[in-house]
């Protein structure tokens, strides 16, 4: 029995007076089981955002279903908490009342203070519930972002690219966190990155995606043991596996988009594979 | 005095209104908003000719010109904001299970408070000319007894009533209203020092 059911999801914007119809992917079909953390990773434009956003019910998929135990979605919802690559704090609120504005549609008052208090403790920022988020740094906030979609107690968290505007230093301590929360609640986590080492280290599975057609192109198991150190020698197996597949996918869209210029046969060297990748596309 | 605060207030509930109306419905702006933005174009004491014969020489009448003085930049500050909110906050609201009516009133207006309060002072500012405007050459109030000083060639009251004009107008504009914003600029994070 799986949690997340992706069903021959198709994405394509309709094309307006200057622009062709354009399909991100079609035919997405993936199945997420409770409790798994699955990693969706691929080259810039490929439609990771886009597909977690039609699992989010924030954006409507052209053709297919997705369900979230056993539910077609319809709408975003509660039961489908997301963290977004900047954290979207109410800068009105204090932290506790960012988080309680994610309980209040569906606890009482005092059920939602504890439970924002037991949220935020969990993500270790006690000390700052009466803070307001322009107080906080990058981190504490994405700490925030991840205690008040997690409070809701969805069925599945979804997150997108949380820690890709952060330091290397303040991303390590986070990655810990996560894995420690992750633990803790036993969420089912579907996580979208640029960086592999980060899939590698967070991930039971990663899905693997491409460009022109978009689409699933691979799914790798990552059966290494928790927790994973990125010194061994499995673990930089995997990320030669992924890189190879991912620098293929990398090309393409560098030949699309460059067109005749493009002729490093090489795209590899431009990456390490810590790195994100969009960030030179 | 009491014409300026309660023109005041129906002027930030009207503006309030109009803002919130042009800011989320896009036909209310297609029809509407240009029609205010001709308003607002229109000094309010042009107006009072017409109050004066609507309201037949009222007091109304001059309540009439402070709310359409008033009126116009608290509408066009209201709807900035809502157009301005963060469209991530937004879609982080509809994942809490927010939609419709509350997206409005739990997130955007507050999220437009910053404007509503630069509207508000700019609908003081605007308020008060009016008013002056409207006291001269209607019937009561400082604008009366600064017409009449001038009539008895009274220079010292004359003086004495403009200083008193300036100094309600500075006090309000920059105790009570820079006051207020600086704390909420503060509080939204949005100080810039
Ligand atoms: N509103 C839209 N209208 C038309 N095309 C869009 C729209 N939104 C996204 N796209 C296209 O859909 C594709 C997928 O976008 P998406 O943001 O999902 O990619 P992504 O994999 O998340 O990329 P990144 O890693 O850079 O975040 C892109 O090629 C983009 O140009
Ligand atoms: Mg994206």
């Amino acid at each position: 029995m799986s949690h997340v059911k992706i069903n021959h999801v198709e994405k394509t914007f309709p094309g307006s007076k200057n622009t062709e119809p354009f399909t991100v992917f079609k035919d997405i079909d993936l199945q997420v089981a409770p409790g798994e953390f699955v990693s969706l990773l691929g080259p810039s434009g490929c439609g990771k955002s886009t597909l977690l956003n039609i699992v989010a019910g924030l954006d409507k998929a052209t053709a297919g279903t997705v369900q979230v135990k056993e539910k077609t979605i319809q709408s975003p919802g509660p039961d489908r908490g997301v963290v977004f690559q900047e954290a979207a704090l109410m800068p009105w609120m204090s932290v506790r009342e960012n988080v309680e504005f994610a309980l209040r549609k569906q606890h009482g008052k005092a059920e939602s203070r504890e439970k924002a208090e037991y949220y935020l403790k969990l993500v270790h920022l006690s000390k700052f519930m009466k803070s307001y988020p322009h107080e906080l740094s990058g981190g504490m906030k994405q700490r925030v972002s991840i205690a008040r979609a997690l409070s809701m107690d969805p069925e599945v968290l979804l997150m997108d690219e949380p820690f890709g505007a952060l330091d290397e230093q303040t991303r390590t301590m986070l990655h810990k966190e996560v894995q420690y929360i992750w633990e803790e609640t036993n969420k089912t986590i579907l996580f979208v990155t640029h960086n592999i080492r980060e899939s590698i280290l967070l991930s039971d599975r990663i899905v693997l995606m491409g460009t022109r057609p978009g689409g699933i192109r691979t799914i790798f198991d990552v059966d290494l043991p928790r927790p994973r150190d990125p010194a061994s020698q499995g673990f930089a197996d995997l990320e030669k596996d992924i890189m190879n597949v991912l620098e293929k996918e990398i090309e393409k869209v560098m030949r699309e988009e460059m067109g005749d210029d493009f002729r490093n046969k090489k795209a590899g060297l431009l990456y390490s594979s810590n790195r994100n990748m969009g960030d030179h596309i | 005095m009491q014409r300026i605060l309660v023109g005041f207030i129906i002027a930030l509930l009207i503006g309030g209104f109009l803002g919130v109306l042009l800011g989320i419905s896009k036909l209310a702006d297609e029809t509407l908003g240009s029609l205010v933005i001709a308003l607002q174009s229109v000094p309010s004491i042009v107006w009072l000719p017409i109050a004066l014969i609507l309201f037949q020489g009222s007091p109304l009448a001059i309540l009439f010109v402070v709310v359409l003085g008033a009126t116009w930049p608290m509408t066009m500050n209201m709807r900035m904001g809502m157009k301005n909110v963060q469209p991530i906050l937004l879609r982080a609201a509809k994942t809490m299970g927010y939609s419709g009516g509350e997206l409005v009133w739990k997130v955007m207006i507050p999220a437009a408070i910053p404007n509503l309060l630069t509207g508000a002072r700019l609908a003081w500012a605007f308020g008060w000319r009016a008013l002056m405007a409207a006291e001269l050459i209607g019937r009561g109030g400082l604008g009366r007894t600064l017409m009449d000083a001038r009539d008895f060639f009274n220079m010292d009251l004359v003086v004495a009533i403009m200083v008193i004009i300036a100094a309600i107008g500075l006090i309000f504009e920059y105790f009570i209203f820079s006051k207020i914003e600086r704390r909420v600029l503060s509080r939204w994070g949005l100080n810039t020092n």
